[in-house]
């Protein structure tokens, strides 16, 4: 059997428009001192790229586990769980003890929360993937609003002073990116990014379905339990740094698919990587400097990506 | 009859709870006060009264039209709130409030109605083209085409500094429930109430287009009442008292579990089983956090979760 060539010049395509991108971000509209203008638009830009690559791998890792390409983290409740963890620790510690810790400390107590929750609840889950995918799904809808209800209920309830605390997490923001966690999430998102991509061939036989994989010599329900770790782990570092966004996973793989037609995880990760990099830098530099709206991105990317996901689906070509 | 003794025994629990909704909130109210006193009997018709009719009139209809839109699609995990019924009336709302400020309420439930109902064509005609193999693909079909025309709602309000206003509609409550600012939900318990005259017909239409022409159905008709039956309730709940997801989708499923979908012997129940569970999840939003208030949809987000996910685990394999 011959090896499906890298699609290496689509890649590079990607990589020179994500460049282009990038530097039309750091320059357009600058007035003033550059000194000041280039490192502070290197961090936001640096938190853009971490929170794409972030939340497509994350994706891509989780439509690997449940061999569905329509599910994200987000639709499952993965970040409405981490925003739910953060207003509890708010909850029961108070509001000033949370903001007195500090913020690395918040984030990094925050992902072993996740992680631990998600294996309890989703690993459960997962193990139904083969029995009933159906109700595997709506459990998954479910908890997400079970989540995001009792988060709602918990602010109701808080002093509205602390509650300024949990609020930035609560809402998607792409301008306002929390540059503090920066260098700590990077450092996270770039140690996960490195066991997937070590990862990358047994995902390819993951995601051929549980008796392929034990055919293959995998052991699926380990296999699956380290995903949920990697996964639980890019959703906090994004949902840490902008919030929970909705749709731009799921349009991001899908746009993927369809730029670079590939299984292989080798192919798909970097090309989804660049693709959901190039939306976010290149949507914040449109949004913000060249139409001047003042629209936050996350709805702009829900708009579209929910169309982009519908469209695919009428095509039937989501499968 | 288990069906009817069911029935029964949820009327009473909810003529309890509407007598226990009567008298809650921040003044005190006992029901001596009424006989002795002009002003407390003037406090229950201005304000408990009428919130606690709207509550019951919302539960019920909203129960209602989410068993229609499940009969319509053929899908047990969709509903009016989530599916862009409910964002095509906010987004009437906007459209009114930006181009016609001067509206009348009626003008904005009437265009709210008419917006609402183009959504739910739109989100018809999506779930037709759906491939019928795959029924978990319409809810989440439903929840991307309801975040789209949200999008569109908060797009337009962000651009137009309407985002606080637009609020009101988008988390729906009752504490700005009086006498003279509900009245219009009076037209969604008629609507809700004749939809019982088409029960038959849309038990039929759940069994799909065939069979409905094999017995005789004018199909596309029956749809068309009940697409404009839901959207009517709909958007006058959402005009009236704002968004309440969920109320639509955990009902019908419920009810649908324990008794079937002959929806002659269950709609009742259904409508009594919504006005009963968001009453109790009003109650507790003002008792939780007294002498503030919870949203009822914040509540019954958590209560009707909870008992969701304990229908979809406890009774695995029936009904389903």
């Amino acid at each position: 059997m011959r090896d499906p060539v890298m699609p290496v010049r689509r890649l590079c395509g990607l990589a020179a428009l994500l460049v282009l991108a990038s530097v039309l971000f750091m320059t357009l509209g600058a007035r003033g001192n550059w000194g000041f203008v280039l490192p502070f638009r290197a961090t936001k830009l640096l938190a853009l790229i971490v929170v794409a690559v972030a939340i497509s791998t994350a994706t891509i890792l989780f439509q690997t586990i449940t061999q569905n390409r329509i599910l994200t983290p987000s639709i499952m409740g993965f970040d409405a769980l981490y925003v739910l963890i953060l207003t509890t620790a708010v909850y029961v510690l108070g509001g000033q003890a949370v903001a007195r810790l500090s913020d690395q400390l918040v984030f990094v107590v925050n992902v072993v929360c996740l992680v631990l929750a998600s294996l309890a609840l989703f690993g459960t889950l997962l193990r139904q993937v083969r029995a009933d995918l159906l109700r595997m799904i709506l459990t998954g809808i479910v908890f997400g609003v079970l989540f995001r209800s009792l988060t709602g209920f918990m602010q109701r309830i808080i002093d509205p002073n602390e509650f300024a605390v949990i609020q930035v997490s609560s809402y998607a923001r792409f301008n306002r990116v929390d540059t503090e966690l920066l260098a700590l999430s990077a450092g996270v998102t770039g140690l996960a990014l490195m066991v997937v991509w070590r990862m990358r061939h047994r995902l390819d036989v993951l995601a051929l379905g549980h008796d392929a994989a034990i055919n293959l010599g995998e052991h699926p329900r380990r296999g699956q339990i380290e995903v949920l770790i990697l996964i639980a782990i890019l959703v906090s570092v994004s949902t840490a740094l902008v919030g929970p966004v909705a749709f731009l996973g799921l349009l991001v793989v899908s746009l993927a698919h369809l730029v670079t037609p590939s299984a292989r995880h080798a192919v798909l990760i970097p090309s989804a990587g660049l693709i959901s990099a190039l939306v976010l830098v290149g949507g914040q530099t449109t949004l913000e400097r060249a139409l001047a709206l003042s629209t936050p991105l996350s709805v702009v990317v829900d708009l579209i990506g929910g169309i982009v996901f519908l469209l695919l689906l009428l095509k039937g070509s989501s499968r | 009859m288990i069906r009817f003794g069911a029935g029964w025994l949820g009327l009473c629990a909810l003529v309890c709870l509407s007598f226990l909704s009567l008298f809650i909130g921040v003044i005190d109210l006992s029901p001596w006060d009424i006989l002795r006193d002009t002003e407390a009997a003037k406090l229950l018709f201005i304000s408990r009264f009428p919130r606690t009719a709207a509550v019951l009139i919302t539960g019920a209809s909203l129960a209602v039209a989410g068993m229609i839109m499940q009969m319509l699609v053929r899908n047990r995990f969709v509903e009016p709130m989530t599916a862009g019924t409910g964002q095509g009336a906010a987004l009437g709302i906007l459209l009114v409030t930006l181009f016609i400020p001067m509206a009348s309420i009626l003008t904005k439930m009437v265009i709210a109605s008419a917006i609402a109902l183009v959504s739910s064509i739109g989100f018809l005609a999506i779930v037709r083209r759906l491939p019928p193999t795959q029924p978990l693909l319409v809810p989440l079909v439903g929840l991307v085409y309801g975040g789209i025309i949200g999008a569109v709602v908060t797009f337009v309000a962000y651009q137009a500094d309407l985002l606080q206003y637009i609020e009101v509609w988008i988390n729906g409550e009752f504490s700005g429930v009086l006498q003279g600012r509900y009245e219009l939900l009076w037209i969604a318990a008629v609507v809700a109430m004749l939809t019982y005259f088409v029960a038959d017909q849309f038990a039929i239409i759940g069994l799909g287009r065939t069979a409905s022409i094999n017995l005789g159905l004018n199909y596309d008709q029956v749809v068309i009442i009940g697409l404009v039956a839901l959207s009517v309730v709909t958007a006058l709940t959402v005009v009236t008292v704002g968004m309440i997801p969920f109320v639509g989708l955990v009902v019908p499923n419920i009810i649908s579990r324990f008794y079937g979908d002959n929806l002659r012997a269950t709609l009742p129940l259904v409508a009594i089983f919504g006005a009963g569970l968001v009453l109790i999840s009003d109650i507790l939003g003002r008792i939780l956090r007294y002498p503030f208030e919870i949203p009822v949809g914040t509540v019954f987000g958590v209560i009707g979760t909870v008992v969701f996910l304990w229908l979809l685990y406890a009774r695995p394999g029936h009904a389903r």
